[in-house]
């Protein structure tokens, strides 16, 4: 089987101060690793109004780092700018892979990239190998089975990638940042911004925290997310929830954990009156520790949780406060 | 004119019955599992019978699926969308995603629309990429990770609500354009028994690649591009422990794992 020869690159994602997204540190990282494997090179594209600063960063991740500035792009939405002017810099030469991050923006990315070059995706991948090409593990049937994936004939296709399946580590030297102008693109219609509107800015943001702290139902409500808060302030973590305690309008969608939720890899993740249905468990099965607090010894998340505490999480949760602080 | 919307549905395994594996070649065993309305793709729905009810719309199904993909849709329909457009052809099991995208934006080509509506991914194959895919080829606006749509009939015009890292983004673009939407768009309906009563008697058409003027070897299991080479069990948890007791029994039970595990 013909193995694709040429870059693993990755299609880079910023954060609105300019900054490079973190998951797309942990992509680059996975980039160098199979590049490294396959016996190539790892590069990236930054496309952004500036990309300097995230280029910079990229750089000290892969070894060729290529820069688009989009001036006007703050106005319109990111992700097929960003691969149109990816699919400009692919289609001038050889190409191993393109990885990309498997949120929203990576999945538009991912999506456009694929139509616009005409190349196979394989999506969601929980970890990936070089064997002659991507190895792609991705988890299915609500996380039941892995099944392995690869391109077929050895073609070059696109990979997202979850987030927190890698630990984002810097390359030992840093990579060439070349800048270089855009492209005028595929001619793809352009989708204006009208307004960025900022909600309360969510503490910790939960794909990156060690230690979750979820609430569920059995919160009852507002109120009742005080104390899963007051636990997570003393655990040092973050607040989630299951999409119950969501549509209730106890806490924003941002926190929600599950299939249309975020998915999450923490060290810790204590599960106050949530039952542990499969579309939330698949967002959160791979945490290191599970620990569930529920009235029903029944519920389904005693079926994969570490240590399930039979029991009404407000008296619990108090007592485990005091025994926090007991300890400290 | 009441807006034309297309909503793409998306027959998966059932993930409440739990019983999903693969067939001997790698492919979904579909006899093994119930088969339902992709859950996203029902937020979508939920979001086009709205504007049905608020601003007169007719509400089109189009699925790419075996010919039970017609029984599937029949709860789409009950739910109150007015016609559905099943393509549906035996070279196109085994399709992977690329062929998807096609074989729809092909589909889409024969329908008259002003919106397309696309779920955030599949529960079975939790891409989310089809999507973007499919406006690509259309060259559709695209607008994403909806949690509120609203056309403006007159102007020609949608809005739509994008979910940020930090709040939301208000987009604006002409249409036909294709929305992907996400569960805020609202909790989906249940079908009513004169919904039900009515689904039966409402048209499905159903088209194979040559309807489409596609050509069966260029698409389906037999051009897929991507392949299953094998399949592993997730590594298994430990046992569980369960403790009843006091919430200070339960509280310390919880403080000694965690200390064990350097937690805290
Ligand atoms: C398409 C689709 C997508 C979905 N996506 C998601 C998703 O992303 N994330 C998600 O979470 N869900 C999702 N769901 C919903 C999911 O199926 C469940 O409905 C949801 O996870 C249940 O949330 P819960 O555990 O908080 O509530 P429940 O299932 O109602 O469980 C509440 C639990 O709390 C316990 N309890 C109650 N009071 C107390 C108390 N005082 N002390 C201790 N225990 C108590 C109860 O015994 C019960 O086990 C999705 C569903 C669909 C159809
Ligand atoms: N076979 C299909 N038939 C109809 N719609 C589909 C099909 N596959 C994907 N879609 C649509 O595309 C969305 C994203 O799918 P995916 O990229 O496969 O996760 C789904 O929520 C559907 O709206």
């Amino acid at each position: 089987m013909a193995a694709p020869t040429g870059p693993i690159w990755v299609v880079a994602e910023t954060n609105a101060d300019g900054t490079l997204a973190k998951s797309s540190t942990e992509v680059a990282t996975l980039a160098r690793t199979l590049a490294e494997a396959a016996g190539s090179s790892a590069a990236g594209i930054v496309v952004a109004a500036d990309p300097t600063a995230a280029a910079k960063e990229l750089a000290g991740y892969v070894a060729r780092v290529v820069a688009v500035a989009v001036p006007d792009v703050t106005g319109h939405t990111w992700a097929q700018a960003a691969a149109q002017q990816a699919a400009a810099i692919l289609a001038s030469g050889s190409v191993g892979a393109v990885l990309t991050g498997a949120g929203p923006d990576g999945r538009d990315v991912a999506g456009t990239l694929s139509a616009l070059l005409e190349r196979p995706v394989l999506v969601n991948a929980t970890a990936v190998a070089w064997d002659g090409g991507p190895s792609v593990e991705m988890s299915v049937f609500g996380g039941k089975l892995i099944t392995s994936s690869t391109f077929v004939d050895g073609e070059w296709g696109i990979v997202t990638v979850r987030p927190n399946v890698v630990t984002a580590e810097a390359a030992g030297s840093a990579g060439v940042v070349e800048t270089r102008d855009a492209d005028q693109g595929a001619g793809l219609p352009v989708v204006k911004v009208m307004e960025r509107i900022e909600e309360a800015a969510a503490a910790l943001p939960i794909e990156e925290a060690r230690i979750i702290v979820a609430g569920g139902r059995g919160v009852g409500g507002e109120d009742g997310f005080a104390l899963v808060r007051e636990i997570a302030a003393e655990l040092g973590g973050a607040v989630g929830a299951t999409r119950a305690a969501v549509d209730s309008g106890w806490i924003p969608y941002a926190q929600q954990i599950g299939q249309t939720g975020k998915i999450v890899k923490p060290q810790l993740y204590l599960a106050l009156g949530i039952s542990g249905a499969i579309q939330h468990k698949v967002g959160m099965q791979t945490a290191g520790t599970i620990i569930g607090v529920n009235r029903d010894p029944d519920a389904p998340i005693a079926e994969f949780a570490d240590l399930v505490i039979v029991g009404d999480l407000f008296e619990v949760g108090k007592a485990l406060l005091a025994e926090l602080r007991s300890r400290r | 004119m009441a807006l034309r919307i297309v909503v793409l549905t998306k027959p998966v395994p059932d993930p409440a019955a739990a019983a999903e594996r693969l067939g001997p070649d790698g492919r979904l065993d579909r006899a093994a599992s119930p088969a339902v309305i992709n859950g996203n793709d029902e937020y979508t729905l939920e979001a086009a019978l709205k504007l049905a009810d608020s601003m007169g719309a007719e509400v089109t199904l189009l699925s790419m699926a075996p010919p039970t993909g017609v029984e599937t849709m029949r709860k789409g329909l009950a739910m109150g969308a007015h016609r559905g457009v099943l393509v549906t052809d035996p070279a196109l099991a085994g399709a992977d995603g690329w062929s998807t995208v096609q074989v729809l934006a092909a589909a889409l080509r024969t329908l008259e629309y002003d919106l397309v509506l696309a779920g955030f991914d599949t529960s079975d194959g939790v891409g989310g990429v089809v999507g973007a895919g499919i406006a690509t080829l259309l060259k559709l606006p695209l607008l994403s990770s909806a949690a509120k749509i609203e056309p403006n009939a007159d102007a020609g015009t949608v809005r739509v609500r994008r979910i940020s890292p930090t709040g939301f983004d208000v987009l604006e673009a002409p249409m036909p354009a294709l929305i992907v939407g996400t569960q805020l768009l609202g909790e989906p309906r249940y079908p009513s028994l004169k919904g039900i009563m009515a689904a039966r008697s409402k048209e499905v058409v159903t088209k194979s690649l040559a309807d489409l003027g596609l050509d069966a070897a260029a698409f389906g299991g037999a051009a897929a591009r991507t392949k299953v080479t094998g399949t592993t069990k997730p590594p298994a948890r430990g046992a569980t422990q369960v403790v009843r007791g006091t919430p200070e029994e339960g509280a310390k039970a919880i403080a000694d794992l965690l200390a064990s595990r350097r937690l805290i």
